[in-house]
């Protein structure tokens, strides 16, 4: 450039013309007109809508896009901005500079919206205007927001869940999996039932999907039907209620079962008396004296059910007075037994008259003199079973320990909170034919739930447990003598997500196991 | 007076005509119109010929001239350089110039004293100007554009330039033609002023778009406002003049 080479330039300044319409004196530009008659000249919002209508559903707050999509957005945010500036045609043609809101009564039904744009005209000059656009808002609703307030309580799909046992143990625990999954994350209602509960959809695939869910967690039954609701005859479409009643085994943990003559030869010949040790999608079965264990499908349980002769309401409890090792200890399905002869008394006896039972049990590398052991009193048991019946021959014998007993440990504890909690899902309860009795049943239930718990470990695989803001460790946790009872250790919990201001926790110590 | 009117429909009249001191050319339109203006303007004291210059009716850009003389283009025909020679006085000398930029009109814009020429006018036409017209031929630039004739228009009484021209070049281009200058538009902001309008000392032909501000402008600067009081004094040979509306 000439100034680079060091050569004189004179400083231009720009002079003046008058503008060839008005006259008014003002800097040259490429039309040689002063803004003014340039604008009375030229309007380049010519073309361009000033007046949209955009429709709003009032339920959800949400606008309609056309053809089907609903936008959740704020009065003045930045997603109604974009959403009233797609609105408009024609906006290719001219460029847009900036785009603001007018404010407006909120219930006035009207969106103004001031924009800048910029286009090119005579010349070359480039012209700036800006000019408002006024949205009128019209409600009405959406589909989905239609349906729910046509029906609230209409559902597509039902699922009712049933067990039939006396007890809701199996709920308990089947609550927690569901919270863990998600699985009933789709579910409008959840009603507690008798025996059982009740899920209901909106969609029929969602009703689908959690009983899939219910089959690979507990052995199931299920079957579905439909019921018609409505019937287009012009597009010959129709509208179910579709509902899966899905009845799950009734043998559960701890029971005492003794096998139909058929299946107890199918599974080789196992002692027809055997206990059930776990539930999942398959039902583990242990015979106690010979230490033979088996799996049932769900399939093959329910191609020759069977009910289980005694469950965990009737166990008693035994004072273990002797204890002599038969074999040594063997790991079977992960879980460790070692058979034993085991002298046993109950504890209503004990001190009152000397029945002692002489027992072979499997608990042998739990228990030892002295101890507590809860199992089946067969001796003074009075069984309908039809089963039975068919053995001839058959010893039975008279008690068949189940598991220890904690419970001297946990009177100790008896009142102080737990450490954890769990979290429950929202069921409706039908309050009808429930008194009082049966909410201290449903109580003692939980609580002996909440004991299984911290007594089995592998219980607790699948299931989250949650600190307990609550809790504080006293300081005689360390008990010095004896074993401590069984708990769940800190590491295991998890903490809540808590969204709000939390206080730093205090450091407490751990509690050891 | 400044007269406005068009030609078949433009506004260009610098394009279509050549207007001087001593005499007047003009294109062959469809009708005749637009002569008839010029000849209602003029007649009885100038002459004013039809023609046409290397067969174009866009003779205003090809030729350039003043009292003295007439330059044309290579292009031109010898019948027209014949018709030209018969048709206007004998004092005016009517020569073809051999000149690769051939749109003279264009490239030089010239009074009675004074021309302005294209930078890369060649030295022998430069001399011819200075031979045939009688003037002072200067190299100059308007506004940063080349081509003097089309973006300025000037009589021996005052001259138009290109809106753009800074003050500086004002000034300077003030100096040398020793005539005011004001930088305008023609014909509703158009910038090619020698385009739409021709001038001489006592009259100028504009298009018809030219708004009645511009207009005003043309008639202050070339002093066509015969007994009007006048706000700037005739005397005032210094450049800028552009506060006067």
């Amino acid at each position: 450039m000439a100034q680079d080479a060091g050569m004189f330039t004179v400083q231009q300044t720009v002079g003046s013309v008058l503008c060839c319409k008005c006259g008014i004196l003002m800097a040259p530009n490429a039309a040689n007109m002063c803004v003014k008659c340039l604008r009375s000249e030229v309007d380049i919002t010519e073309g361009l809508q000033k007046h949209v209508i955009i429709i709003h559903c009032p339920e959800c707050d949400t606008y309609l896009q056309p053809p089907r999509t609903w936008i959740k957005a704020q009065l003045e945010s930045r997603e109604l901005l974009t959403f009233c500036v797609k609105r408009l045609k024609n906006l290719n043609k001219i460029r847009l500079v900036h785009a603001e809101f007018i404010w407006t009564e909120p219930h006035s039904k009207r969106l103004k919206v001031r924009l800048r744009v910029q286009k090119e005209v005579l010349n070359g000059a480039v012209l700036e205007q800006t000019y408002m656009v006024e949205y009128v808002v019209q409600d009405q609703m959406c589909e989905s927001c239609t349906r729910v307030q046509a029906n609230p309580d209409q559902w597509v799909a039902a699922v009712q869940l049933r067990q039939h046992v006396s007890h809701r143990r199996t709920f308990f625990f089947l609550e927690q999996l569901i919270l863990k999954h998600e699985a009933a994350a789709r579910a409008i209602r959840i009603t507690q039932m008798d025996q059982g509960i009740d899920f209901f959809f909106a969609n029929r695939s969602h009703g689908v999907k959690f009983v899939e869910f219910l089959g690979k967690v507990v052995p199931v039954k299920s079957r579905t039907d439909k019921q018609l609701v409505s019937h287009d005859t012009k597009s010959n479409s129709y509208n179910y209620k579709h509902t899966f009643s899905v009845e799950i085994c009734p043998i559960c943990r701890e029971d005492l079962i003794c096998l139909p003559p058929k299946v107890s030869i199918g599974l080789g010949n196992i002692g027809p008396l055997v206990i059930c040790t776990k539930v999942s999608n398959n039902i583990a079965l242990l015979d106690p004296f010979t230490l033979r264990y088996c799996f049932l499908d769900s399939d093959q349980y329910w191609r020759a059910s069977f009910r289980s002769l005694l469950s965990s309401r009737q166990l008693v409890e035994y004072i273990v007075l002797d204890l002599e090792f038969v074999s040594s200890e063997v790991s079977i399905g992960g879980s460790k037994y070692r058979l034993a002869d085991a002298q046993v008394a109950r504890v209503s006896d004990f001190g009152k008259n000397d029945t002692i039972f002489f027992v072979r049990t499997h608990l042998g590398h739990l228990l030892s003199p002295g101890d507590n052991a809860l199992g089946y009193d067969l001796h003074a048991a009075n069984t309908n079973d039809m089963e039975l019946d068919k053995y001839r021959g058959l010893d039975l014998p008279d008690v068949i320990l189940i598991k220890k007993s904690y419970e001297e440990k946990r009177l100790k504890k008896h009142g102080k909170p737990r450490s954890w909690k769990l979290k429950s899902l929202g069921m409706e309860i039908d309050d009808s034919a429930r008194g009082k009795l049966d909410e201290e049943k449903l109580n003692s239930e939980y609580e002996q739930f909440c004991r299984d718990l911290e007594e089995n470990p592998e219980l607790r695989f699948n299931i989250s447990l949650y600190r307990n803001k609550d809790y504080q460790p006293s300081e005689m946790t360390s008990v010095a003598d004896g074993e401590d009872d069984p708990s769940v250790r800190l590491e295991e919990l998890l903490a809540d997500l808590d969204l709000s201001e939390a206080e730093p926790d205090t450091a407490d110590d751990s509690m050891k196991e | 007076m400044a007269t406005r009117l068009q030609f078949e429909n433009s506004c260009e009249i610098g394009v279509f005509s050549k207007l001087t001191n001593a005499y007047c050319l003009v294109a062959i339109g469809g009708s005749e119109n637009f002569y008839s203006v010029f000849e209602s303007e003029l007649a009885g004291v100038i002459p004013v010929v039809k023609t046409s210059i290397g067969g174009t009716r866009i003779i205003g850009r090809l030729c350039a001239g003043n009292k003295n003389g007439l330059l044309l283009p290579h292009t031109t025909t010898d019948q027209e350089l014949q018709h030209l020679r018969n048709s206007l006085p004998d004092q005016v000398v009517v020569q073809r110039v051999d000149e690769r930029l051939s749109a003279l009109g264009n490239c030089i814009a010239c009074n009675d004293h004074v021309a302005l020429t294209h930078t890369d006018l060649d030295r022998e036409t430069e001399e011819l100007i200075a031979d045939v017209l009688g003037v002072e031929v200067f190299r100059q630039t308007i506004a940063g554009n080349i081509l003097v004739g089309s973006y300025c228009a000037f009589s021996n009484r005052g001259g138009l330039v290109h809106p753009h021209t800074s003050i500086e070049d004002l000034d300077e281009l003030s100096t040398l033609l020793q005539v005011p200058l004001v930088a305008g538009t023609v014909n509703r902001g158009s910038e090619v002023v020698a385009a739409g309008l021709t001038v001489n000392d006592w009259t100028a032909f504009c298009g018809s778009d030219t708004t009645a501000t511009e207009l005003s402008v043309i008639e202050s600067v070339f002093k066509l406002r015969e007994s009007q009081p006048s706000s700037i004094v005739d005397e005032m040979r210094k450049s800028l003049i552009d506060t006067y509306v």
